[in-house]
């Protein structure tokens, strides 16, 4: 096992440069010189010379993307071109907030879509489970930023229990918590109902019934623990669709995260910024994708991802 | 050298026939249970009836989409105006009706764009292997590594917003999906045996991977391509609510969507229809995707 995590830890490496190449890429590809830009418009040749030569953007470009790298390494991801603080303080200052945006929004995608899934695979063709499944082909269907909208419309001014937008109390976390879960826990739900019908016909399982143990017992203790084995690879994959959910439902809520500095971020034409955040959160990403495959290696230890 | 030529392209052409009849057969009889399953029929309906109104847009539209009339902005939905008017009184059924055109063309040139590059590079991924195969596949791997939409908003934060960059942008966001399938489909018909026989008659590479192998895996090509619209679209419509995509004064449904987050206490019409319009074809796809796969691909029945 040790040699596994030790392994998959290496195997980010490589993910993790192509990263920040393909990041270091894109924003070569941003129209006009950077140096002007950062210099502004009232600033002379030589100021603009200076600057260039300052950032080293005088250099070849696989010298600007090794400085590059080297700098993302000691944690240095540019400074913010309207706060002219370091990337990186404005992330850490947002992240907190989207970090408990996206915990609650995995925490509904999990206990709802699975909950869901399960009682759908038991009740198998019955109404529930048809009633279940047209719910969750919506909830894949919904564009998440209308149905925080419409979350805000009824709940917030029709019936007024929850507060429009903003951040703070837990009442603030329910709706964009929801918004940003319902496709997710969708998909969890889909996903989890195949899964144990799959299992449940599975030989093993009919032994367990013909030895006469409790149905209950079945489900929960022999027949769930296979099943959840791929739905962990699902719950993986649609962390990161949160991740980049976040951008639109702290953009509909007015939520102060980390996504909504990207879209402000990127109106106000703050490269560094949009660059250093779509670094940070895409290793955010990287990593909680080795530790999802570190659980799944756990789950189930038949499968050698050698 | 002329004889070899003229003799192959014979054999071809015989073989082109039989196997031209045995697909149309193949095709009647998976549009045939395709009509059985009531959930595809019925998104395939959905996704008929926009295509439809996007192709007829000008003429179904009752009102111009443009035309400002400041004296009846905002109303709520009448029978004048089937779902009301937005802040400049544009009548926004009509929107939504010529909007199609932009929110259907965007999805499909994306998707387009995504599974013109994620074929080639998976054929040749897969067909090639080796080091080819790593490179290629590492460079996938590197695209799932950035969550959701965030590669689109990185590649259009260079590029500037507006909805060509919104298409190469969703593209790209879609060349890793169509990589992966093609690349595990080739690596299984190439060990057919029908790929050696071409082979031995010296058939180039192109030839084999394009005319041959193409045609044998397009159906989870098309499966994936028909979900993939839905995604796209959903997607597209995302940036333009960011302001990243279709600027006004553009009928863009996302776009639409977020100009009508203004008036959501005085007037939540204006944000309502927009949204529950994209809601429907995304759901169209979904729901024929889903039936193409349990029809075309039945190995990934669930």
């Amino acid at each position: 096992m040790a040699v596994f995590i030790i392994r998959r830890l290496l195997q980010m490496i490589p993910v993790l440069l192509g990263v920040t190449l393909v990041v270091f890429l894109i924003m070569q590809m941003v129209p006009g010189d950077p140096a002007v830009l950062l210099a502004g418009e009232s600033a002379t040749e030589e100021q603009v010379e200076e600057l260039r030569r300052q950032l080293g953007l005088d250099q070849p470009l696989i010298v600007q993307y090794v400085e590059y790298v080297k700098n993302v390494i000691q944690g240095d991801l540019g400074t913010s071109i309207r706060s002219n603080r370091p990337v990186l303080d404005e992330i850490l200052v947002r992240l907190p907030v989207t970090i408990e945006l996206a915990f609650w929004s995995i925490i509904i995608t999990i206990v709802l879509g699975m909950f869901a899934g399960i009682i759908s695979a038991m009740k198998q063709n019955s109404l529930t489970d048809i009633g279940i499944m047209i719910f969750a082909l919506i909830g894949v269907s919904l564009p998440n930023f209308w149905l925080g909208l419409m979350l805000i419309l009824y709940f917030s001014v029709n019936i007024q229990i929850f507060p429009v937008a903003g951040w703070g109390s837990f009442a603030h976390v329910i709706l964009p918590a929801i918004t940003l879960g319902t496709s997710g826990a969708a998909i969890v739900a889909r996903m989890t109902r195949s899964s144990m019908l799959e299992v449940i016909r599975q030989d093993y399982i009919r032994t367990a019934r013909a030895k006469g143990v409790k149905e209950r017992y079945i489900t929960y203790k022999h027949a769930l623990k296979n099943a959840l084995i791929p739905v962990v690879t699902v719950v993986g994959l649609q962390f990161g669709a949160l991740l980049g959910g976040t951008v639109l439902t702290e953009t509909v809520f007015a939520i102060n995260g980390v996504g909504r500095m990207m879209i402000d971020a990127i109106r106000m034409r703050d490269l560094p910024l949009v660059q250093g955040s779509i670094l940070f959160v895409s290793f955010i990403f990287v990593f909680v994708n080795m530790v999802v495959d570190i659980i799944y290696r756990l789950l189930n230890k038949r499968i050698d991802l050698n | 050298m002329n004889n070899e030529v003229v003799k192959e392209t014979g054999t071809e052409n015989i073989v082109k026939v039989s196997y031209s009849g045995v697909k149309w057969k193949q095709f009647i009889g998976l549009m045939k249970s395709l009509l059985k399953n009531k959930m595809a029929v019925f998104g395939g309906m959905i996704v008929g009836i926009y295509f439809f109104v996007a192709l007829f847009a000008p003429w179904l539209a009752p009102y111009d989409p443009y035309e400002i009339d400041l004296l009846n902005k905002l109303q709520p939905p009448s029978m004048d105006h089937l779902m009301g008017t937005d802040d400049k009184g544009r009548d926004i059924f009509s929107r939504i009706i010529v909007g199609s055109r932009l929110s259907l063309a965007v999805g499909v040139i994306s998707v387009l764009i995504g599974a013109f590059f994620g074929i080639i590079l998976g054929l040749v991924s897969g067909y090639y292997g080796k080091w080819l195969d790593t490179l290629i596949m590492r460079f996938i791997d590197v695209l799932l590594a950035f969550p959701g939409i965030l590669l689109a908003l990185a590649i259009i934060s260079a590029l500037g917003p507006n909805l060509i960059n919104v298409m190469i942008a969703v593209g790209i966001f879609s060349i890793p999906t169509f990589a992966r399938i093609v690349r595990g489909s080739t690596l299984a018909e190439k060990k057919m045996e029908y790929v050696d026989a071409i082979k031995a008659m010296g058939a180039s590479d192109v030839r084999i991977l394009f005319v041959h192998i193409l045609p044998n895996i397009l159906s989870p090509i098309i499966v994936q391509g028909t979900l993939r619209l839905a995604t796209a679209i959903l997607t597209a419509a995302g940036l333009s609510f960011l302001g990243m995509g279709a600027q006004p004064p553009l009928p863009e449904w996302g776009a639409m969507l977020s100009n009508g987050r203004n008036f959501l206490w005085s007037a939540p019409h204006v944000a309502t229809f927009p949204g529950l319009t994209i809601a429907l074809i995304v759901m169209g796809f979904n729901l024929l995707g889903d039936g193409l796969r349990d029809v075309l691909d039945p190995r990934m029945k669930q």
